[in-house]
């Protein structure tokens, strides 16, 4: 009988081939799924074609241009066109043309393209997102991508695992968002650093899958290599309808060794903000009420589906954007965007005087389409608050909830929805 | 693979922002990458930077986005040699990758200054300090990862695997 093995080191041991493995062993698997979009594509393709002449598996590598597409500038135009003759050139099937295409990581569990017990690489740090749906998914960069596009293959040291278990029920207005800052305040940036997070618990539980992916997303911000959770039913209707294949589900078994066993509880959660420049540097957003913003950014790979449209839209309905503020809402994927549409969320965001843009990773990586001028401050559902990451070098980017986005952006400065009067107040007055 | 040159030394959590910004990754070509390398975090950092330096810094060097733009701006700046505390895991396997030579070394980071002389010999991963001659033994690579830094990176070293 094999070891008692975590989710991971079994996701892993199948793909190797071998009945078990152990934290530390290095091994060698297959892969079902290897991703790269516009920017980190172009240098895998290099390293394809230094290998080998086709991809080991059409149907398997995925590209998404999705940073600065549609094309920004014509350097941008120019790494897309390389994406994009290689996709015909070989046939890849999910590759996702300007009309089809989403932020990379709220399209694919969407489509249906990753299931639970994949092994999947992705040219991508925020690859980490489908550890929500029982994957062992996780970042690397172009030449492991491009090695993987070509032989179908990629080697792993085998991680240990830190176990977070989040019991209770989270408070009103606390999110997926709130739970994985408040994650990262408590261990740091490099508090996972080498090793798989996974995360368990009745307030997990307790999360639609768009939440949770919002958690998985960020592992990578406390250093993790993949954040996963085990497959209940909530993922599982998910995943009726859209898994494109049969899917097998991993758990760990119960005496499991964790390298950590981290217990949090969901009532110590509170609404948070990471402070610029690191997503550690996090505070209650109730004692953040005195920094001023002159733009929100609602959307990303962490935060652009449709719940958090729903969960900005609540907050924004009825309301105006402050006067001096600018809020951008980027649906991170065309499904979202016309769910927007149809639930009436899109009219709320117009009425509010949002900017509301087709899917695009845009500003959260200071690409385009709402970059921070010097000495200015965003509020952001996204993922890093790093030192320019916006935009200029002496702008700010505070990380936040879609619903923290959005009454910053009514009030003008950082708060909570509680902090707005109530809708038709001032029309009462 | 013995390396010489000038220290350069920066704090915690150097990120692949800083050291690449994303307003430079509508390109690929490493000579126009290293322009801007760490521009964000010292501005004269690549006014000073001569080939042959050396690269120190503490924990967690290079986390965040997984381009790998960010070690092959850092070579094409000069830098032969990058010495840390820890490296934060995607940049780890993207220096192994590329060839950027990369040492964890907590006891030499302490020890090194800004403007010292340090020398590396990547293959034994020794680091000696010549301006105060002190010497340091990093972490050696598991055998696995020796295989791909001697290959010349892991595209390399597939490709001498396919062809045998």
């Amino acid at each position: 009988m094999a070891r008692p093995m975590t989710m991971a080191e079994k996701i892993l041991a199948a793909h190797a081939g071998l009945d078990e493995v152990e934290p530390g062993q290095l091994i060698e698997c297959d892969l079902d799924i290897v991703l790269a979009n516009d920017v980190t594509a172009p240098i895998a393709i290099k390293t394809v074609r230094e290998i080998a002449d086709r991809v080991f598996d059409a149907d398997k590598v995925v590209l998404v241009p999705d940073h600065y597409v549609p094309n920004k500038d014509i350097k941008s135009a120019q790494q897309a066109k390389i994406v994009r003759d290689f996709a015909r050139e070989q046939g890849i099937s999910h590759y996702y043309e300007v009309g089809c295409m989403g932020v990379e990581h709220a399209l694919l569990p969407e489509q249906g393209v990753v299931v639970p017990g994949d092994l999947v690489i992705g040219a991508d740090s925020h690859t980490c997102t489908y550890g929500a749906l029982g994957a062992f998914s996780t970042g690397v960069g172009s030449t492991d991508a491009g090695v993987g596009m070509a032989v179908g293959k990629a080697w792993f040291k085998v991680p240990e695992t830190i176990l977070f278990k989040v019991e209770g029920q989270l408070a009103p207005g606390v999110t997926g968002k709130d739970v994985i800052l408040h994650i990262i305040g408590k261990i740091g940036v490099d508090g996972a650093l080498y090793k798989a997070m996974e995360f368990t618990g009745s307030a997990i539980e307790s999360l639609s899958m768009d939440e949770r992916m919002t958690i998985s997303n960020m592992a990578i911000e406390a250093g993790g290599k993949a954040g996963l959770m085990p497959v209940d039913d909530v993922a599982r209707a998910y995943l009726e309808g859209r898994a494109e294949r049969p899917y097998v589900e991993y758990a760990s078994d119960v005496d499991a060794q964790y390298a950590q066993v981290i217990e949090i509880d969901a009532a110590d959660i509170v609404p948070t903000v990471a402070f610029p420049h690191l997503p550690s540097n996090t505070r209650p957003v109730a004692e953040a009420r005195d920094v001023r913003i002159d733009q929100a950014v609602i959307g990303s790979c962490t935060n652009g589906r449709i719940e958090d449209m729903r969960q900005a839209a609540a907050v924004l309905a009825g309301r105006k954007v402050a006067p001096d503020v600018r809020c951008i809402v980027i649906p991170a994927t065309q499904e979202v965007y016309r769910q927007c549409i149809r639930e009436g969320l899109t009219d709320i965001f117009l009425d509010a005087n949002c900017a509301v843009s087709t899917p695009t990773c845009g500003p959260c990586l200071g690409g385009y389409m709402g970059i921070l001028a010097a000495g200015e401050r965003a509020v952001a559902t996204t993922n890093r608050n790093f030192v320019g990451r916006m935009g200029h070098p002496d702008s700010e980017v505070y990380l936040a909830s879609p619903a923290v986005a959005a009454a910053s952006a009514v009030l003008g400065h950082i708060g909570l929805p509680d902090d707005l009067p109530p809708v038709g107040a001032a029309d009462a007055e | 693979m013995r390396f010489e040159g000038t220290a350069h030394r920066y704090g915690r959590d150097v990120d692949t922002d800083v050291i690449i910004p994303a307003r430079y990754l509508n390109t690929s070509d490493p000579a126009e990458l290293a322009k801007h390398c760490l521009e964000d975090l010292d501005a004269t950092f690549i006014d000073r930077v001569k080939p042959g330096d050396i690269l120190v810094a503490e924990e967690n060097f290079g986390c965040g986005s997984s381009r790998e733009h960010a070690p092959i701006a850092i070579k094409a700046a000069g830098i032969d040699a990058v010495i840390a505390k820890s490296f934060a895991r995607i940049f780890y396997r993207n220096a192994i990758n590329t060839g950027l030579a990369i040492m964890e070394c907590p006891e030499a980071v302490d020890a090194i200054h800004a403007g010292d002389t340090v020398s590396v010999d990547a293959a034994t991963g020794t680091i000696r300090n010549e301006t105060t001659g002190q010497e340091f033994q990093a972490q050696p690579f598991p055998e696995f990862i020796a295989e791909i830094i001697e290959a010349g990176g892991l595209a390399n070293r597939w490709k001498a695997k396919l062809a045998k």
